[in-house]
């Protein structure tokens, strides 16, 4: 399997190949010490990096075509996972997956943006981007969970909701406009985790909710990047600069008070040890639910109210 | 230099005041009609000739729509943050303080509560002269607020949009400002209190994505853009042109998105009749 290394992570790719090439001779010759060197300096190399990784070099990690995705998740988190199809008036959307799954004993509702590992299954999935109908077979899983009493957990990423014929056609402003509507008011908890890129309102339409989080190296913003850069700067090269004035991190939206936790990744980013990142989440979402679980319906809505009525910058 | 001046965007009678020397003459950018300020003001800003829908502000809706005198104004004074201290090419604390010296509003919206033929309701109007509409924390909290006020005070909710989405500057804050608004409908609707969304040239993007699109009643004025991605967007994804109407009012409506579509000068009577029947009728 051919690697994607982003041009940041390069140093340390190079340097772990050189550990495998000495490991390879490690027998016949007598370098184990130097190995261990080596070894030791990777990790110092990883921990610089990644301990000063710039918004940009985050948005990048956030799209690390190797990094785990919904599906991933489902599978290494959960089990006896019942996917559900179609938003029963018009279609299925394969951007979103959504059903029933089991953590440890705990049974929830599971819906979130599903991306490709390929030209095909991104085809397949439209790059993450949904249109209408996934936002409505999402409500509808999301009414059932509510009706038979099932927390709901929602994983966020998405470059946006796709900009189509057919997406304006079939309403995708009403349908995003009706999630976070709709869940605003539903009974049962609502845990949100950004898990890549969270991106608008493509994103939004998953992510209201009683907590809200993100996985270390993931982004969310009213824009990405590059369309906000093609914008204000009337050209695409200023991606860097707009990521940095966006403040979108994970870090910058918890100093925002808009998200309520960092759901800390393995050292290199998830897709450098997805069970462990997995296994992190696993526990945080467990964690969450039990607290949420104790909050009573009514008070849960109000309280939800009362988050998302505190965003916001202004003064009288 | 010319009489008339030419007027497709961001029409204001206090713009053209100022910008027309002798002040009183508009040309209509569609027919080419020549029309008299007066006689604008007195046909709610559409052309008399080809039925065009000039652009107008929140103050001219207020005059268009409220009973007179009856307008009571909200958070008048409410400025935006910089809450990420945001530069593009421009800091955007400067652009806020020039928009607000160049258009006289704080934001872009007004909000209050005034009486449609001696019905009290609650009233947004949104103002595409500042920052294209874009709705920031202002934006939110203005607008929730407004919906409070429907809620404490069991009156209809009208918001007038226009708006090009969301606005940049703020990042996520003005992203969860669809969440608020939202939510805040919710409880409204809940409340069994009625929210009609009227939708005017342009509304688009995280606009229409949140309330502008939640109306009992949806109503739009005719030949309105309205939708989630911009033309240019959709156009650049899919590399073709784009049908002819594509995501105009009529458009909405053969779509299934907006209950009628009403010109500007029916619209008064219309809210009118609409309202009668979203109240709670005794048994
Ligand atoms: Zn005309």
């Amino acid at each position: 399997m051919t690697r994607n290394i982003l041009e940041f992570e390069k140093p340390i790719f190079e340097l772990e190949k050189k550990i495998d090439e000495m490991r390879k001779l490690e027998s016949s010759l007598n370098i184990s010490d130097e190995i261990n060197n080596l070894e030791d300096k990777v990790e110092q190399l990883k921990k610089s990096v990644f301990a000063n990784l710039t918004r940009w070099q985050r948005v990048q990690l956030a799209r690390h075509p190797e990094r785990p995705y919904t599906k991933d998740y489902l599978h290494m988190i959960t089990e006896n996972f019942v996917e559900l199809h179609g938003d029963r008036a018009y279609k299925d959307d394969k951007a979103i997956v959504g059903g029933f799954a089991t953590i440890d004993d705990q049974k929830v509702m599971i819906i979130g943006h599903q991306k490709g590992r390929d030209t095909k299954s991104n085809l397949y999935r439209n790059f993450g981007m949904p249109n209408p109908e996934g936002y409505r077979k999402a409500l509808r899983l999301m009414k059932l969970a509510e009706k038979f009493n099932k927390p709901i957990i929602t994983l966020l990423d998405t470059p946006g909701a796709y900009p189509g014929i057919k997406a304006e056609e079939n309403g995708q402003a009403e349908a995003i406009a009706r999630n976070l509507f709709e869940m605003s008011r539903l009974k049962v908890p609502i845990i949100v985790v950004v898990i890549g890129e969270g991106a608008s309102g493509g994103a939004l339409g998953l992510g209201v909710g009683d907590r809200i989080l993100m996985l270390e190296n993931t982004w969310y913003s009213v824009i990405s990047p590059e369309s906000c850069s093609s914008i204000l700067w009337r050209s695409w090269d200023f991606k860097e600069q707009a990521a940095e004035a966006l403040k979108l991190t994970a870090p910058d939206l918890l100093e925002q008070g808009i998200i309520d936790r960092i759901v800390p990744e393995p050292l290199g980013g998830a897709h450098n040890d997805p069970d462990t990142m997995a296994e992190t989440l696993k526990a945080t979402l467990l964690e969450e639910i039990k607290i949420l679980r104790k909050i009573k319906p009514d008070k849960l809505i109000d309280m939800r109210l009362h988050k998302f009525g505190n965003m916001g910058v202004y003064s009288e | 230099m010319k009489w008339f001046k030419r007027s497709k965007n961001n029409f204001s009678t206090t713009s053209i005041k100022r910008e027309v020397p002798d002040g009183q003459w508009i040309k209509c950018d569609t027919c080419n009609e020549i029309i008299h300020v007066k006689q604008m003001e007195a046909n709610s800003f559409v052309c008399e000739k080809c039925g065009y829908h000039f652009r107008i502000g929140s103050k001219e809706y207020i005059d268009i729509l409220l009973d007179k005198n009856s307008f009571k104004e909200l958070d008048k004074k409410m400025k935006s943050g910089d809450p990420l201290e945001f530069v593009d090419t421009k800091n955007y604390k400067d652009r806020i303080r020039d928009t607000i010296k160049k258009t006289g509003l704080n934001d872009a919206v007004a909000t209050g509560v005034g009486k449609i033929n001696g019905r009290k309701v609650a009233f947004a109007c949104m103002d595409f002269r500042f920052i294209g509409g874009s709705m920031g924390s202002v934006v939110g909290e203005k607008i929730a607020r407004a919906i409070d006020k429907a809620y404490q005070q069991k009156i209809p909710m009208i918001i007038i949009s226009q708006s090009g989405g969301a606005r940049m500057m703020e990042g996520a804050f003005s992203l969860m400002q669809m969440a608020k608004t939202s939510a805040r409908l919710a409880r409204l609707a809940d409340a069994k209190l009625p929210f009609i969304s009227i939708l005017t040239d342009p509304t688009t993007g995280g606009t229409t994505a949140s309330y502008a699109m939640l109306g009992d009643i949806n109503i739009a004025e005719p030949d309105a853009l309205i939708g989630f991605a911009g033309p240019r967007v959709i156009k650049q994804t899919i590399g073709k042109d784009l049908p002819k109407g594509f995501q105009k009012s009529e458009f909405l409506l053969e779509h299934g998105f907006v209950d009628f579509i009403v010109k500007r000068t029916e619209l008064k009577q219309k809210l009118d009749d609409v309202l009668s029947y979203l109240n709670q009728d005794a048994n």
